[in-house]
């Protein structure tokens, strides 16, 4: 289990250090430069343009050399600064982040977790059984091949437009004030539902098939017709069967987190809710590098603490790799 | 004599199958539009065709935008880039994940160990976020660039899921005898331990293709697209950003969605298919 947990966090923190290298290293080595670009939106003539060009390179620090910017990059990481928004000018990257974080853990937490157990009960139960699996299967499929913001979109306009009784932007309503009262707090779960919802659906899908693909292949494997002749009820054979089918899929909910974050980015571009993903957009279209680089390392950040923590369920799940055997190899 | 009688058995389970005709019917209908589709229409996709915000008929078939721009025009064209990306982008993450997949599990060793580090690193990475950075920094982005990214981070699983499957192959008896008989690694994984697991490769192939047209169509999405042409994801991102939902303009950004949803289930479909066709075990009887 040591070893596990040491190559484990070992490869974290290779991680983090290879994306914060690629963080530091993008803007620097792509053809364009940032200063330049800056500059000329603001359209002044060519000689204030120079100094300007001077001033801002000192003031970023782009004209030390290139390790002393790397180490001063990696220090202002650890002081938890990540420059000034030009975007929303001039509030630090840090404090638009930390604004946005608790819209994204509001959203990807419930649907993340919800989609997993619920698709795989009923993935489960869709194995083998006639008619589930004739009408669960197929429609999980169709789910698990929607792109995130074309569910999201349908969802908006059938449930916030033809029929009206949904919000389509936004995380409230403009007229109220954050509060505690009923009514703020019901406007919020009413905002909330609809991405949510999107984010929940297409993961059920995905999870459904994969369990009732892992508990056909269970009930195909030796123990199983084992247990069958030894007359054992089917409800205990397909308990057994589950048991082993959940390890993949904890797996899985490791490897597919990405792309869950992607598909919560697009999510909220299309309900403008004020996550990291609605910010990444407004960052883009007003060129904030700064603010691009922000939503950059924070998503990297919350991914890998994600994947630490389904590591240590994973351990709690498997007695194999608590035993030392290696259930499932770094 | 016994290579085409085994095609022959093939194609029978193959033709036999209901997923995987229903899937192959799908794919080649988009594949087909893609290809004559751009003939049937005389607009280019950002020529203004005609009154705005029509809703279809005879003469825009699929309507037209908020700035009369024709989106049964915008759709072929858009369908030609989002084909492309699955299919290059696609190939080029099976590619890198054979060759790593190959290189890790033969070899085994330091070899195995390093590529090992390096495919978990990239696993872990959420490849959309690098993508989004390297994508916003770039200001010409072509439908080639976007098929490079995605092909460059898309290769991890396939990666492992190879090498997993090469370990279990290096150590059987046939290849064992190859290697007695002194072939060179490279021929013994390409004609020993490669046509073994061919049925495994094309699926990985399958899921890799469906991949990359929903990275793009996430990419495109959130403004990151090839900024030189149009796509189905950049179809969908205009229609949101110019108010095709409280206007009502569905026929702006259903086809688009409509017609991934349709691509990438038929793969899937296809790839359970092809699954039954090559794995007696799971065929229904």
């Amino acid at each position: 289990m040591k070893r596990y947990f040491l190559r484990k966090i070992l490869i974290y923190l290779l991680t983090f250090f290879l994306a914060v290298t690629i963080d530091w290293m993008i803007p620097r080595f792509m053809p364009g430069d940032p200063v330049t670009n800056m500059i000329a939106r603001a359209s002044i003539n060519s000689n204030a343009a120079s100094v300007m060009y001077e001033y801002y390179t000192h003031v970023f620090g782009l004209d030390l050399p290139l390790w002393q910017q790397y180490l001063n990059f990696w220090g202002s990481l650890f002081r938890g600064d990540l420059g000034i928004s030009v975007y929303l000018f001039p509030t630090p990257v840090v404090d638009i982040l930390k604004r946005a974080v608790p819209y994204d853990l509001a959203l990807l937490l419930p649907s993340i977790l919800l989609s997993w157990i619920a698709g795989n009960k009923f993935g489960a139960l869709a194995a083998r059984s006639k008619w589930l699996d004739n009408t669960v299967s197929p429609l999980s499929y169709i789910l698990t091949a929607t792109p995130y913001m074309w569910l999201g979109i349908l969802l908006a306009w059938f449930f916030g437009i033809v029929l009206g009784i949904f919000p389509i932007a936004g995380a409230y309503s403009f007229s109220l004030s954050p509060s505690f009262s009923f009514a703020f707090i019901w406007d919020v779960l009413k905002h909330w539902f609809l991405p949510f919802a999107s984010l929940f659906l297409v993961g059920f899908g995905g999870w459904a098939i994969g369990m009732r693909n892992m508990i056909i292949y269970e009930l195909e494997s030796d123990y199983s017709h084992y247990l069958t002749a030894l007359g054992a009820p089917t409800k205990l054979i397909r308990k057994y069967a589950f048991n082993n089918a959940i390890l993949p899929q904890i797996t899985g909910l490791a490897l597919q987190l990405g792309v869950v974050v992607a598909g919560a980015l697009v999510t909220e571009v299309v309900f403008s809710y004020p996550g990291i993903g609605y910010l990444l957009l407004a960052a883009i279209q007003n060129q904030d590098y700064f603010l691009v680089q922000g939503c950059f390392l924070f998503i990297i950040i919350g991914v890998l603490l994600a994947n630490f923590i389904i590591d240590i369920a994973y351990v709690l799940v498997d007695p194999r790799t608590r035993a030392g055997m290696q259930g499932e190899s770094a | 004599m016994t290579k085409p009688k085994k095609i022959n058995e093939f194609l029978y389970f193959a033709l036999r199958n209901k997923k995987l005709r229903l899937s192959l019917i799908v794919l080649l209908f988009f594949i087909l539009l893609a290809i004559f589709g751009p003939l049937l229409t005389e607009y280019g996709p950002k020529d203004f065709a005609g009154p705005p915000a029509q809703s279809p008929n005879s003469d825009y078939w699929f309507g037209t935008t908020t700035f009369g721009e024709d989106v049964f025009t915008q759709f072929v064209i858009g369908l030609r880039a989002t084909l492309i990306v699955g299919l290059v982008g696609g190939g080029l993450g099976t590619l890198i994940g054979i060759l790593i997949g190959f290189t890790a599990g033969y070899r085994g060793g330091l070899v195995d160990e390093i590529l090992n580090v390096l495919t978990n690193i990239v696993l872990v990475i959420p490849t959309m976020a690098v993508l989004l950075i390297i994508a916003a920094y770039l200001e010409v982005r072509s439908v080639a660039t976007e098929c490079l990214f995605i092909g460059l981070t898309a290769w991890p699983w396939a990666a492992r899921a190879i090498r997993a499957q090469t370990f279990s192959l290096r150590n059987r008896e046939f290849v064992d005898l190859a290697r007695m008989s002194g072939k060179k690694s490279f021929n013994i994984i390409f004609t020993e331990v490669a046509p073994n697991m061919m049925s495994y490769l094309v699926m990985t192939f399958i899921l890799q293709f469906g991949g990359a047209i929903l990275t793009a169509a996430t990419l495109d999405f959130i403004g990151l697209g090839p900024t030189n042409t149009i796509s189905l994801g950049l179809i969908m991102q205009y229609s949101v950003l110019w108010g095709a939902l409280p206007l009502e303009i569905w026929w702006w950004f259903v086809p688009p969605g409509l017609a991934i949803t349709l691509i990438v289930g038929s793969l899937y479909i296809m790839n359970v298919g092809l699954d039954e066709v090559f794995n007696p075990k799971l065929r229904e009887m």
